[in-house]
């Protein structure tokens, strides 16, 4: 009896290919392509922010060799870091400064989004797992901000956990449990460091799988000017992934400048019984929500302002993060003009406000 | 009768699995709640000599575990405050410039009286006693 013939597709697979399934792999690889239009340049920031959470990695665990979390070693094992460990200040520099560069990164890819309209059907959830990363990457900053224990870290960070008070009901059990007690010291330190060590990187690695799958999953979307679908595609790999490459180079050459030019400071340690110095002011991120509640008076009618100011945040946060959801009409229609007007309005409140903040 | 069974199944099993989840969030969330540490009731503590603040200025001195700020408004006149600013909690300070205490923070002005002058602070800030034994400055507790 003949047997079937064997028909030839591709060459034998590889001893790695048969027991991992590279092949399944490579064509998913295949199947992605990017669109091709004037923007396509905005494409590359959702990458270049992976690629910078990388390097947070990377430095992060050279950090955790020499690096101590209590109130007596804290700010001590990071001048240790800076003065006496090889290449510590630059470590610690990268580390400061990719911090900063990865928000920048995530913010531009988000707004990149708003304004490309990507959130659209069927990307809603994409939408959302993006919002966590962003709420995640804060953390991360608020959280390491205040490990080397100085001055402005400590007061920021009771700033920031005395907010977190003021959420009606559930806020005084918030404020505890982000500080381990009643006020800021080294049990707030030592969950700090927890958090940033452990518990963000573990839900960060989750949310980002969950990211990467779905934006695999719905390909990459094309803003709706662009008319002809077809007209213009790159391959994701090898094309759109080697130009994401040197977009990478661009940002280590960027990154490494600065924190080889502009060591990131320490500052003086933090203590408990001094004065918050005159010229305080958060991080950049945090710049604009920080002039605002140094505008609103001290009672709103009747309530006070920090609720107010809460409310007011907690309030635009929702709208923003909500904007899939009212960016199309009942019968699917696009609001795409109300949506870029919203986006507009909200980077000229982030930029006007954290300028005010910077400079009064 | 099949259709009953399997509902019955299916309850078991949520109902099952659900209490072995509360029964393991239960704890973890009592845990994350940190527990009281009971610090000595402090109704005074010594804020150092009468020379080593010249008068218009101000300092803070240790209350426990709570920072207080101590005025010498002039030669003869002392006050104390609690130094946690009513707002966020910032540390305040004297400003010898206005005779005023300041929040760098947001910007909160409250006057030698403890009461706000400007900025976001909802409330006074705390009035402590000064008393003068001696040379020593005690800050007290208002009873
Ligand atoms: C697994 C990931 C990470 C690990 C293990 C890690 C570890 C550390 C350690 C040990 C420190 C204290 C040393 C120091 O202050 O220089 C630190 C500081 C810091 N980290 Fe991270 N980190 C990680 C990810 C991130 C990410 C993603 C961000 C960004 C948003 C970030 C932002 C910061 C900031 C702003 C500081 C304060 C830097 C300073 O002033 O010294 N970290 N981190
Ligand atoms: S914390 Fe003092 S003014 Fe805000």
């Amino acid at each position: 009896m003949p047997t079937e013939p064997v028909i030839p597709t591709e060459s034998e697979p590889g001893w790695f290919d048969q027991r991992l399934g590279l092949a399944s792999l490579r064509r998913l690889m295949g199947h992605k392509t990017v669109p091709l239009h004037s923007a396509s340049i905005w494409y590359y920031f959702g990458g270049i922010t992976l690629f910078l959470f990388v390097i947070q990695v990377l430095t992060g665990i050279l950090l955790l060799l020499y690096y101590r979390p209590t109130t007596t070693e804290a700010y001590e094992s990071v001048q240790f870091i800076m003065t006496r460990v090889k290449f510590g200040w630059l470590v610690r520099s990268i580390h400061s400064w990719s911090s900063n560069l990865m928000i920048l990164a995530a913010f531009i890819h988000m707004f990149s989004v708003v304004f490309l309209h990507a959130y659209r059907k069927p990307r809603e959830v994409t939408w959302l797992s993006g919002i966590a990363l962003l709420g995640l990457v804060l953390a991360f900053g608020f959280s390491g901000y205040l490990l080397p224990w100085n001055k402005v870290s400590y007061f920021a960070t009771k700033v920031g956990t005395d907010m977190a008070g003021s959420v009606p009901f559930i806020g005084a059990y918030m404020a505890r449990f982000l500080r381990g007690g009643n006020d800021v010291g080294g049990a707030t330190l030592t969950r700090f460091f927890g958090f940033h060590v452990a518990v963000l990187p573990g839900l960060m690695t989750l949310m980002l799988m969950v990211h990467l799958i779905l934006v695999q999953m719905h390909g990459m979307s094309t803003p709706p000017w662009v008319r002809n679908l077809q007209a213009r595609q790159m391959p994701f790999f090898p094309n759109f992934f080697l130009r994401e490459l040197m977009a990478w180079y661009g940002a280590l050459a960027v990154l490494g400048a600065l924190a080889a030019l502009l060591p990131w400071d320490l500052g003086e340690k933090a203590d408990p019984f001094s004065s918050a110095p005159a010229g305080i002011r958060p991080e950049w991120y945090f710049l604009a929500p920080f002039y605002t509640l140094k505008l609103i008076p001290s009672h709103v009618w009747r309530v006070e302002g920090e609720l107010v100011g809460l409310i007011g945040f907690a309030l635009l946060a929702f709208w923003w993060v909500a904007l899939p959801f009212w960016a199309s009409t009942r019968d699917g229609l696009g609001r795409t003009k109300l949506v870029t007007g919203a986006g507009v309005l909200l980077i000229a409140y982030l930029v006007t406000f954290s300028a005010l903040g910077y400079w009064r | 009768m099949e259709h009953q069974r399997r509902a019955l199944v299916r309850w078991l099993l949520g109902t099952g699995v659900g209490a072995s989840i509360a029964s393991f969030l239960y704890p973890a969330i009592r845990f994350m709640d940190p527990p009281d540490i009971p610090e000595a009731p402090v109704n005074e503590a010594p804020a150092g000599k009468i020379q080593d603040l010249k008068a218009n200025s101000g300092k803070i001195v240790k209350f426990g575990s709570r920072p207080v700020l101590l005025v010498r408004v002039d030669e003869s006149e002392w006050r104390a405050f609690s130094a946690v600013c009513t707002h966020l909690n910032c540390t305040v300070q004297f400003r010898d410039d206005t005779h005023q205490i300041w929040c760098a923070c947001h910007n909160g002005l409250y006057d030698l009286h403890g009461k706000v002058i400007s900025g976001p602070p909802p409330a006074p800030l705390e009035e402590y006693t000064v008393r003068l034994r001696g040379d020593d400055v005690v800050v007290a507790r208002r009873t």
